[in-house]
Formats: C-alpha cells, sequence, structure tokens
C-alpha cells in the first residue's frame, strides 16, 4: 500500500474515533470538567494574590492539560479493547504507522479542543491579557500539544497491552514528558509576563526539536510495542 | 461494487492466485511461549490452497494462539512460517492481505452503526467503501433492517454475525476462525458453513479452530487435533469424524490442559 493509501487509513481511523467521541461525549465532557477543577483547584491554593496567580498560570494552564489529557490516551484504546477491535485493527492489510498516526490525528483533535475551552476559562481565573496573549499562544501550544499527544498516543499503545494500564501510563508518560512541559510553560511563561531574557525563541525551537524527535522514534518503535 | 474498489481487490487476487500454486500455509516447528508458559510446542503444518481444516482441541490446546501466530497478531518464538509464499515475520503486511480472521471478539464498535462499521473496516483495508455492497452484505447475513443502528444495540449472535459480514465484504485467500459457532442460532451456523463453503468453492483455503467438530463436520476435509500447543493428530475427513468421536476420551486422559 503507498503512501496516499496509508494517509487514508490514518485519516479514516482519526474520524472513527472522532465520531465514536462526538456520539457519547462520554470523554469529552470529563475531560473538560475535570481541567475545569484542576484550576479552580490550583487558584484557591495559590491564593487571591493577582501577580502570583498570572505568574503561575503557565504552569498551571500545562499541568492541567497534561493531568486531564491522560484521561483522553486511556479512553482512546479503551474503545478499541472493548471488543477486542484492537487485534482486528492489527489485522487489517498495511503498515501498523497508519494506526499510530490515526491515533494521533484524532487525539490530537480532542486535547485542541478541550485547550479551546480550558484556555479562556484560564484567563479569567489567572486575570490573563488574552486579547494581547492569542496570537503567539497559538504555536506555543500547538507544538507543546503536539510532543504531548505523541507521547502520549505512543505510550498509551503500550500500556494498553498491561493488566494496570490505569496506573502505568502516567508513570511512563510524565518523566518523558518533562522536557516538552519545560520548554512549554516558559514559552507560555514569556508570552504571560514577558520575555525579558529573550529566550522565547530558543524554547519554540526546543519544542520543535522535541516534537520531531518524539514523532519519529514512535513512528519506528509502534509496531513493536502494539504487538503482544 | 465501486471501481476502486473492483481494481484493488483485482490486485490482490492477482497477487494471490500467483502463489496460489504452492501451498497457502506452510508451518515450521513454531513455538510461542507466554512468559514461562509455552502455548505452541513446534507446530509444522502444511495446508494446501483450497482446502477446509478443521483445527481441533480442547481449551488451553493452542488453537487460538496458533490462529494469531499465523494471522501475524503474534510473533513465533521460535520457528517460523509462510502463508502464500510470504514469511509470517519479515513480510507481515503482506500477509496480512491475504488472511482475514474472526476470533472469539467481534471486533465491532458498539458507537458506529452496523453500516458504518463494514464502511469502516473496508477504508482500513485501503478501499473505498461501495455503499450498495455494504447494504447486500449486511441483507446476507440478516442485519439489513439494522444497517443504521448502532451495534450497541446488538445480541451477542447479531454482533457475530456482523463481524462475519466483514470478512464476507472482502473475502480472504486464507479464512481463520476461531469458534466461530459461536453464539450462532441454527441459521447462523448454516451461515458460517456457507459462507466457508463458497470461500473454498472460489480457491480460498479455511482453517476452522473449534471444539465442536460436529457442527464444522459438514465443510471439513482435514482435521488436526491438538493438545498441549502441539500436533497430535492430523488425518483427513471422510465418512465419519473420527477424531470428534475421540476428543472426549483424550480429554478424560488429560488432554485438556
Amino acid at each position: 500500500m503507498g503512501m496516499r493509501g496509508e494517509i487514508y487509513r490514518a485519516t479514516s481511523l482519526a474520524l472513527k474515533d472522532l465520531t465514536t467521541e462526538r456520539r457519547t461525549k462520554a470523554n469529552f465532557n470529563a475531560v473538560v470538567f475535570l481541567a475545569g477543577l484542576m484550576l479552580l483547584l490550583f487558584g484557591f491554593a495559590l491564593g487571591p494574590d493577582a501577580d502570583a496567580l498570572r505568574n503561575a498560570a503557565a504552569g498551571v494552564l500545562w499541568l492541567t492539560v497534561l493531568f486531564s489529557g491522560v484521561q483522553a490516551f486511556h479512553r482512546s484504546y479503551e474503545v478499541e479493547l472493548e471488543t477486542g477491535a484492537l487485534e482486528t485493527l492489527l489485522s487489517y492489510p498495511g503498515s501498523r504507522k497508519a494506526i499510530f498516526v490515526g491515533k494521533l490525528l484524532a487525539n490530537l483533535a480532542f486535547i485542541l479542543l478541550v485547550e479551546v475551552i480550558v484556555v479562556p476559562v484560564s484567563a479569567v481565573l489567572y486575570n490573563l491579557p488574552m486579547g494581547r496573549l492569542f496570537p503567539g499562544l497559538l504555536p506555543v501550544l500547538f507544538l507543546g500539544t503536539l510532543g504531548f499527544v505523541t507521547l502520549g498516543t505512543f505510550y498509551g499503545a503500550m500500556a494498553s497491552r498491561l493488566r494496570a494500564r490505569d496506573v502505568l501510563l502516567p508513570l511512563l508518560l510524565f518523566p518523558m514528558l518533562i522536557p516538552v512541559l519545560v520548554a512549554s510553560v516558559e514559552a507560555t511563561s514569556a508570552l504571560m509576563v514577558g520575555d525579558v531574557m529573550g529566550e522565547m525563541a530558543s524554547w519554540i525551537g526546543l519544542l520543535v526539536a522535541f516534537d520531531v524527535i518524539f514523532l519519529f522514534a514512535a513512528l519506528l518503535t509502534f509496531e513493536t510495542v502494539v504487538e503482544e | 461494487m465501486d471501481r476502486r474498489h473492483v481494481q484493488e481487490t483485482a490486485r490482490i487476487s492477482l497477487v494471490t492466485d500467483g502463489a496460489a500454486t504452492g501451498p497457502a500455509l506452510e508451518l515450521a516447528q513454531v513455538a510461542r511461549r507466554f512468559g514461562r508458559r509455552w502455548a505452541l510446542r513446534g507446530v509444522s503444518l502444511r495446508v494446501e490452497s483450497g482446502q477446509v481444516l478443521a483445527l481441533a482441541g480442547h481449551n488451553g490446546s493452542g488453537k487460538t494462539t496458533l490462529l494469531r501466530v499465523i494471522g501475524t497478531a503474534l510473533r513465533p518464538s521460535k520457528g517460523g512460517g509462510r502463508v502464500f509464499g510470504k514469511d509470517l515475520v519479515r513480510d507481515a503486511d503482506e500477509v496480512r492481505a491475504r488472511v482475514g480472521s474472526l476470533s472469539h471478539a467481534a471486533g465491532t464498535y458498539g458507537d458506529l452503526t452496523a453500516h458504518e462499521n463494514l464502511a469502516f473496516a473496508l477504508r482500513m483495508a485501503g478501499l473505498r467503501p461501495d455503499h450498495d455492497a455494504v447494504r447486500a452484505t449486511l441483507e446476507t447475513v440478516g442485519l439489513g433492517r439494522f444497517a443504521e443502528e448502532r451495534a450497541r444495540t446488538f445480541s451477542s449472535g447479531m454482533t457475530r454475525r456482523l463481524a462475519l459480514a466483514r470478512l464476507l465484504l472482502n473475502p480472504p485467500k486464507l479464512l481463520l476462525l476461531d469458534e466461530p459457532y459461536a453464539s450462532f442460532d441454527v441459521a447462523g451456523v448454516a451461515l458460517v458453513n456457507e459462507f466457508i463453503l463458497k470461500t473454498a468453492r472460489d480457491g480460498g483455503t479455511v482453517i476452522v479452530a473449534t471444539h465442536d467438530l460436529d457442527r464444522a463436520s459438514a465443510v471439513m476435509e482435514r482435521v488436526v487435533e491438538l493438545r498441549n500447543g502441539q500436533v497430535v493428530g492430523d488425518e483427513p475427513y471422510q465418512a465419519g469424524p473420527r477424531l470428534a468421536a475421540t476428543l472426549p476420551d483424550t480429554a478424560l486422559l488429560g488432554g485438556g490442559d
């Protein structure tokens, strides 16, 4: 099967995942609710000081996305495990890389959609100037989310074969996310409180590098981890 | 059926027909381990094209594992094999293009309709779904009235019929059926047997793993018995199901693990 055939398979899988999610909305509602709750709790923990809230906003936002996003990765493979569909999915002709790309696209769309709600809510709760932030925040959000989703989709596949997958996924995923988290928080923070050291471009460059490395590494090894 | 679907099916048929002069399946000393337990212990098997083979054995005898190795869902821990001349490990993609399987689990999606499930299966096989063909196939398996209903609302028998429809829509050259009669009523069993016979008539090869040889006796030509991951019996099936008759005895002798 050629490249066009594999892209067709990957997009078909992504559309299937998004269709099932659109119909149930169970995962989306739960993830958005969890994210909102976390933003609120972090806000209470930090206290009413507006400057303290604004300074911590970047870290809080990314931690919220990370913690709530893990639920999405669980659900992504749970759908396949419910009726043994993963086995059927793996039995189709063609490269299994298409399965990874399909899952990645669906998860990326899902998390970006969650961010569409979470970012404005955090702007309100943490007193952020959204109008000024928005243009610069878009590429940072996209690059950070791409790195996070790439690793989440990969480790989600690995954990789906394990009995204690609910516990093991965060344990496997979060240490690997540290570089993406640091780069995303620093770039977002530079946007929110000002880029006094002129480091913004470096953090963006680092995010691009991580995304490329993780994407290639995951594509190369996905077939091995998804097999039993 | 749309042009692209026909072309793709024809392409696969040409490739497989070219290889169909040799055996459909050759396994040499295939072993598979799960942790410390060996599920298969040196299985060697040769199945000619067009043959319908019943794989008999009790629970835990290795039938499902063997089918999963042949379908490339599992890699053998030792040994190897070929499907229509293609290596099970090196040419796994090409093997999957020739093999279709129905396992214990239906592998359908509860939040998609029956029609959408089949269309998705075609897309994942790299084909453009022909919606008329999808509807006709659902009619064939008795799900025509339920085409636009979500699979979550189906009974287990209906879900199995939907899984069978997936294979009917894109018939493979090597068909692997794992306990295909489970959850089926009398009409469903007849449907499965009809599909097996049609596949064989069209030159396809069928391997049916079952402990219910009575139901498979209408279609099988050869019976291979597995016990503790090893082949312990291999004979043609003619007038009477000899191995079927001996299965309860082998269980009493400790055959079922």
